[in-house]
């Protein structure tokens, strides 16, 4: 009886670890790509990994950060290059985010790419000065009921070059068995101050990343990110402005607003229309008031959609983008720098071209 | 003396294959290996991937059961392992396989090697080597068993993907939608299925 115990589980244990044995030793032998050298916008930069995993994963060991907010699971979208030469078959997991001209230009998700030989690829030149950034939460100071403003002062590497507009990439710890992930949040704080940087989170209801901010950072926490990403800034015109924002969508505009002030950008009339519920949804009322005072080219317009009738707002209501047409029925003239939830920019876009401004005068951030 | 030891090599190694794809057919016969072939089954042309990847993976498995299960758990009086041991076995074949595709032929795996991960829990195939052992096969003939049954499964999903598919352009009742037309369709199969048990009986 005690042999025959003895006899299966010392069957079992050896079978196991035998085919455990020769899987280990297959990968070895059989996946082993050796060093693979990664070619970068012609020649721009050029690294030697050791292949076998993804094209995502092998920049990332090189500081070469490419936007994802998946974690390389091929959810996302969001970490597109172009590889030239070595990425092999489009794999059916990409397909889906790739349109048909994209597909025709060698456009890749890089945590689909594996890299198994040498790779000739291209990726947006800012995305040299990305690298990943480790900081300490100076405060977390509520602004609305669902929104917190996140400063953090940089440790390693200790100061940071961005263009008022653009966005880095937090990552969130893992809590309560939801896993780490990265989401992209603008930077509201001004380009002058590189020690500091300060974000704006807008709470969103089961989102992993503003619950962890929200509930489970602390003041004086470390926490990574990386960036600074992202083509969305002031473009270099004399053209007069209108800025509509909703929600957290202020950090961008917060921030190119006092930018152009700290310049002496005073020669483009800039109009701000910022959308909220009621009342308890707005914030920065005083700061934008001092601004109005100081700059007379500068203008602020909240607007509220669901304040009650009889409250004692005597400031625009309505929907942000009636507010916007009401008061530029003719915006041939101006150039529009909109952030906000993808329904509100889309319906804002669509109010501007209707009232005769040009799609290239239009620039966005979704989120 | 079975009947099989009678007739010639060549020909019980193809009864053996025609029995265990039609007369036996492990999907419509047996209802194993329903799950993939549910989610798989919406396309003629993964349903051929997935299908080849299975043929592959049951004649392999079967062969190699067959040696594991002849000349290891016999004399080692293990009979009873054999479903566990199986399952180990199946699954380390599979991932291996995957890795030398993944190394040897890039287009190869991008058809086939990326159904592997779903094989490894095919209950289709795990069937085909415990059932293998109901017959006093030889292990040419229990090859030629894997084969066959593999070569159903891939019968039975291809036919299915490709009744999916031009049903995917009528309007169905909603209730009816996704996994309930297509059990319809595999029952009413399998009816048609039973017209071939009666030719040959092994």
């Amino acid at each position: 009886m005690l042999l025959s115990v003895l006899i299966s589980v010392g069957f079992l244990l050896g079978c196991g670890l035998f085919l455990a044995a020769l899987l280990l030793l297959a990968e070895k032998k059989i996946l082993n790509y050796g060093i693979c050298r990664i070619q970068i916008n012609a020649g721009r930069k050029e690294l030697e990994v050791a292949g076998g995993s993804s094209l995502l994963t092998s920049l990332a060991e090189h500081n070469v950060f490419i936007p994802s907010a998946c974690g390389g699971r091929g959810t996302c979208g969001y970490c597109k290059v172009t590889v030239h030469e070595g990425g092999g078959a489009i794999h059916p997991v990409e397909e889906p985010y790739l349109t048909p001209e994209e597909i025709a230009a060698n456009v890749r998700l890089a945590c689909q790419v594996k890299v198994r030989r040498d790779l000739d690829i291209a990726i947006p030149e800012e995305l040299f000065s990305v690298s990943r950034y480790r900081a300490r939460v100076e405060h977390k100071r509520p602004l609305t009921h669902d929104i917190v403003e996140l400063r953090l002062k940089l440790l390693d590497p200790p100061a940071l070059t961005f263009e008022a507009g653009q966005y880095v990439q937090l990552e969130s710890a893992e809590y309560k068995g939801r896993e780490s992930v990265m989401r992209g949040y603008s930077i509201s704080s001004l380009p002058t101050e590189t020690s500091h940087i300060e974000l704006i989170i807008r709470l969103v209801p089961d989102g992993i990343c503003s619950t962890w901010v929200f509930h489970h950072l602390k003041n004086h926490q470390e926490v990574n990110f990386s960036g600074p990403y992202g083509f969305f800034h002031l473009a270099d015109t004399d053209a007069p402005i209108i800025c509509i924002a909703g929600g957290s969508g202020m950090a961008p505009i917060w921030s190119i607003i006092r930018d152009m002030q700290a310049r002496g950008i005073t020669h483009r009339p800039t109009t701000y229309f910022f959308g909220a519920l009621t009342q308890r949804d707005l914030f920065f009322l005083d700061e934008f008031k001092q601004i109005e005072k100081d700059a007379p080219w500068f203008k602020f317009v909240p607007a509220l959609s669901q304040e009650p009738a009889d409250s004692d707002w005597t400031g625009e209501r309505g929907l942000i983008t009636d507010v916007v047409n009401r008061h530029f029925p003719d915006a041939s003239q101006h150039e529009a720098y909109l952030c906000g939830s993808p329904g509100m920019i889309d319906a804002a876009i669509a109010v501007l071209q209707n009232n005769g401004m040009p799609e290239h005068h239009i620039f966005y951030d979704k989120f | 003396m079975t009947p099989l030891a009678d007739m010639s090599l060549l020909s019980s190694f193809l009864l053996i294959f025609v029995s265990a794809a039609f007369t036996d057919n492990i999907l419509l016969a047996r209802f194993l290996g329903m799950c993939s072939c549910l989610g798989v089954s919406k396309k003629v042309d993964t349903s051929i991937g997935l299908g080849t990847a299975v043929i592959f993976v049951t004649a392999c498995t079967a062969a190699l059961n067959y040696l594991v299960y002849r000349y290891l758990l016999v004399p080692l009086g293990l009979d009873y392992l054999r479903l566990i041991t199986f399952i180990v076995v199946i699954a380390a074949f599979t991932q291996f396989v995957e890795m030398v595709i993944e190394r040897v032929s890039e287009k190869l795996y991008n058809a086939l090697g990326i159904f592997l991960p779903l094989i490894t829990v095919n209950c289709a195939i795990l069937g085909i080597s415990l059932f293998m052992l109901n017959k006093p096969y030889s292990f040419l003939q229990a090859f030629s068993f894997g084969l066959g049954g593999g070569f159903g499964w891939f019968l039975a999903i291809t036919l299915i993907g490709a009744i999916r598919e031009r049903i995917n352009e009528a309007t169905l009742p909603r209730g009816l939608e996704g996994p309930g037309i297509t059990l319809i369709i595999i029952g009413i199969m399998a009816l048609g299925f039973i017209g071939f048990s009666g030719m040959i009986k092994i």
